[in-house]
């Protein structure tokens, strides 16, 4: 279907973009990258009123580093996390497992990853990232600025705390340190299909040994998730050595990590071709999976730091 | 709405309604009907055009979103006498078109990678990445990988 009519502006500063969004009682929406926005409305799912386009606000396309802490514009496209170099250390490193995941090139080209966060899809990967990492959600809007945790920002699928009139200006995540090793794994039909499982993980570990593990689940319940405990079960645990073989043994503390995310922390809802039994038993693969990836990257930074100290 | 559009190299004034997309301005208003509608959901890529460089969906971008922008489709990649561009040429002689419908997009699309990148040639797995954009029905995957990898190699060649 073709888009329902609409009016149309393209604002040239966040203020006037929050103006227009908060003119009174129409039904407003943010096109940034419109890859979900417009397909949306093709479907008619969404017929906005007024349709606000920020692609011409100049501040908005920042990607900056500043004091630890990594602030993603809201023009950001995914494809500026491709390079694993775009962003410093293992946060870099973490976004560029990720995005490969995110449909394919010229989607990449347009979407942007602060629309991701706008759009909450529990089948999003930079919105369980966000949650993982304890990202800021910024906005503005007719009553000022306002900042707000991740985990309270999601609040079900396509739903976020954030209110009419307001826009996301950016998304801000401390950087990870150098002890700290990543990891990303997703699971999915097709190459074209959203995720039915992913997870991304973060563990720091001193003298290899764990002491904080950060889980994020993709599309393991009706928003992102943290998996607290699982993370909990790992903290204290020896990152050890790399395991030969694709199937961990039952005891190990990656294998125990994965099943109790899938049992304690995940609330996946059934899909047709995935059954809660099948996504279950996904979910404790995937997060075992990333697990390995994240400890055997956690082992590598280590060993180059030990050769930078030589 | 009033906007501008420079499709290959040649100007369009426009009036356009807020809600059309790209693509349909394209085939319909500008009368270059090279670019084709498939899905119209994004995922296809027959709708493939450049905008200012960059490969894009052409279903999901509106039109008044491109205003000022320069806009390149299929009927700009042949040179000035007709003559098909080194990415038409290897297509052609790699097989890597049957019915031909999602051609348009697949040229744009490689066209877009190659002009950012001529080293794109000696990764091909950023190959593979890019021909996975895009759908063919016909199932030719594999000659139209071959084409794209032919024309970079050969742009490589070409390079000083």
């Amino acid at each position: 279907m073709k888009p329902a009519a609409f009016d149309y502006v393209a604002p040239r500063t966040v203020a006037e973009a929050v103006d227009a969004l908060g003119t009174g009682g129409r039904r407003a929406q943010v096109l940034a990258g419109g890859q979900s926005l417009i397909l949306e409305m093709r479907l008619e799912r969404i017929r906005p009123d007024l349709v606000v386009d920020i692609n011409r606000i100049p501040a908005l396309d920042e990607l900056r580093v500043r004091d630890g802490t990594l602030r993603v514009g809201a023009l950001v496209r995914h494809r500026a996390f491709e390079s694993a170099h775009a962003v410093p250390g293992p946060l870099g490193a973490l976004f560029a497992r990720a995005v490969g995941n995110i449909a394919h090139p010229p989607i990449r080209a347009r979407g942007t990853m602060v629309g991701s966060v706008a759009w909450a899809h529990p089948a999003s990967e930079w919105c369980a990232i966000a949650v993982a990492l304890d990202a800021d959600v910024e906005m503005a809007g007719p009553r000022g600025a306002r900042n707000l945790a991740a985990g309270d920002f999601f609040q079900g699928p396509l739903k976020t705390a954030g209110q009419p009139g307001e826009l996301i200006t950016s998304v801000r995540y401390p950087l990870l340190g150098d002890d700290t090793g990543v990891g990303f794994v997703e699971h999915r039909r097709t190459h074209f299909c959203f995720a039915q499982v992913a997870a991304a993980a973060a563990l720091t570990a001193r003298g290899g040994v764990i002491s904080e593990a950060r889980i994020g689940l993709v599309n393991c319940a009706d928003r992102p998730l943290r998996a607290h405990a699982a993370e909990a079960a790992l903290t204290g645990v020896e990152i050890g050595p790399p395991l030969d073989g694709y199937r961990l043994p039952e005891n190990h503390p990656f294998a125990r990590a994965g099943r109790i995310a899938a049992e304690r922390d995940a609330a996946p809802v059934a899909e047709p071709y995935a059954d809660l039994e099948y996504r279950g038993h996904a979910i404790a693969v995937v997060v075992a999976r990333t697990l390995c990836q994240a400890a055997s990257d956690q082992r590598s930074r280590a060993r180059a730091l030990e050769g930078e100290s030589r | 709405m009033k906007i501008t559009l420079t499709v290959n190299g040649e100007e369009f004034p426009l009036d356009v309604e807020p809600r059309r997309v790209l693509a349909d301005v394209l085939r319909e208003d500008c009368r270059l009907t090279g670019t084709h509608l498939g899905c119209e959901h994004g995922v296809c890529g027959a709708c493939g055009v450049l905008v200012d460089g960059e490969a894009v969906r052409s279903c999901l971008i509106l039109a008044v979103q491109c205003d000022g922008s320069s806009v390149r489709t299929v009927e700009g990649l042949a040179g000035p006498d007709g003559e098909p561009s080194a990415l038409q040429r290897a297509f052609s002689a790699e097989h890597a078109l049957q019915c031909g419908f999602c051609t348009p997009g697949f040229l744009m699309v490689a066209t877009g990678a190659l002009e950012a990148d001529p080293t794109l040639g000696d990764d091909p797995d950023r190959i593979e990445d890019l021909v996975r954009s895009n759908l063919c029905r016909c199932t030719g995957y594999e000659p139209i990988r071959r084409a794209i990898t032919r024309a970079a190699q050969e742009a490589r060649q070409l390079a000083p």
